[in-house]
């Protein structure tokens, strides 16, 4: 009775206090997201007018975010059917975001950012079941100021 | 020092190419923040203690790199790739690595 109170619990608490989370976080990424739109930021590997540019530098940010056990849960049962796994999907969507708005934050100041590269690494597999707890992803580029 | 993960640094020309250099660092938290996380690892969410531990690790990596080209007599570093592996259960290798010039 007691294993079971173990392994439902858990779940029970992801799911509610998860989802909550969830909201707020993506509340948050869209104002901010808002507030920092006047910051270009291009994938391009030259600056487009190299000759105007009067300082370069590298910028980055990185977040590490990791998914509840109720989503945790629907993934490995979605794991005998196939198709989208939702459940990743909006924890690297929130990783991706948060990751360059902090690069976006680490910049402030410059006029644009290029080069930008996006790095994912999970961090802590369990080894006992194979499934990805956390991920990291890591946002970097050159900011440049005209 | 100037440090940039595109090819050149705009507006210089780069007089002097010193070759590749690089930084690493390989990390583990420590008891609390590991016990913490898999409290935080129920619910979901930012892991803050993880995060600001890869966040100064790829720091020390930084200035590893800086000091190494440095020492070669180089101003700048041009090309700068990230990289990380988690080498056990508890550690990360974080490791960044450049190209060294001199630029005027």
């Amino acid at each position: 009775m007691i294993n079971i109170a173990f392994i439902v619990v858990p779940i029970i608490l992801g799911y509610f206090i998860g989802r909550h989370l969830e909201k707020k976080h993506y509340i948050s990424i869209r104002e901010r997201e808002v507030e920092l739109a006047y910051l270009p930021l291009s994938v391009i590997k030259r600056p487009l007018k190299p000759e105007l540019v009067k300082q370069s530098r590298l910028v980055n940010g990185s977040v590490v975010i990791s998914i509840d056990r109720f989503k945790r849960l629907l993934a490995s049962l979605r794991n005998f059917i196939g198709g989208n796994v939702s459940a990743y999907e909006s924890l690297l969507d929130r990783a991706r975001r948060e990751a360059i708005l902090r690069m976006k934050q680490d910049a402030i100041g410059a006029d644009e950012i290029i080069n930008i590269r996006l790095e994912t690494s999970s961090i802590s597999k369990n080894s006992r079941k194979g499934s990805i707890g956390s991920v990291e992803v890591l946002a970097y580029g050159t900011a440049l100021k005209y | 020092m100037y440090i940039t993960n595109i090819e050149t640094i705009p507006n210089k020309t780069i007089v002097e190419q010193y070759g590749i250099v690089s930084g690493s660092t390989v990390r583990a938290k420590h008891i609390g923040r590991d016990f913490m996380a898999s409290i935080k690892n129920i619910f979901g969410g930012e892991l803050k203690g993880y995060t600001e531990l890869l966040g100064e690790s790829r720091e020390e990596a930084l200035k590893r790199m800086q000091q190494q080209a440095e020492s070669l007599g180089a101003n700048a570093i041009v090309n700068v790739r990230f990289s990380t592996s988690s080498v056990a259960s508890g550690a990360a290798e974080l490791y960044v690595y450049g190209t060294a010039v001199s630029v005027q």
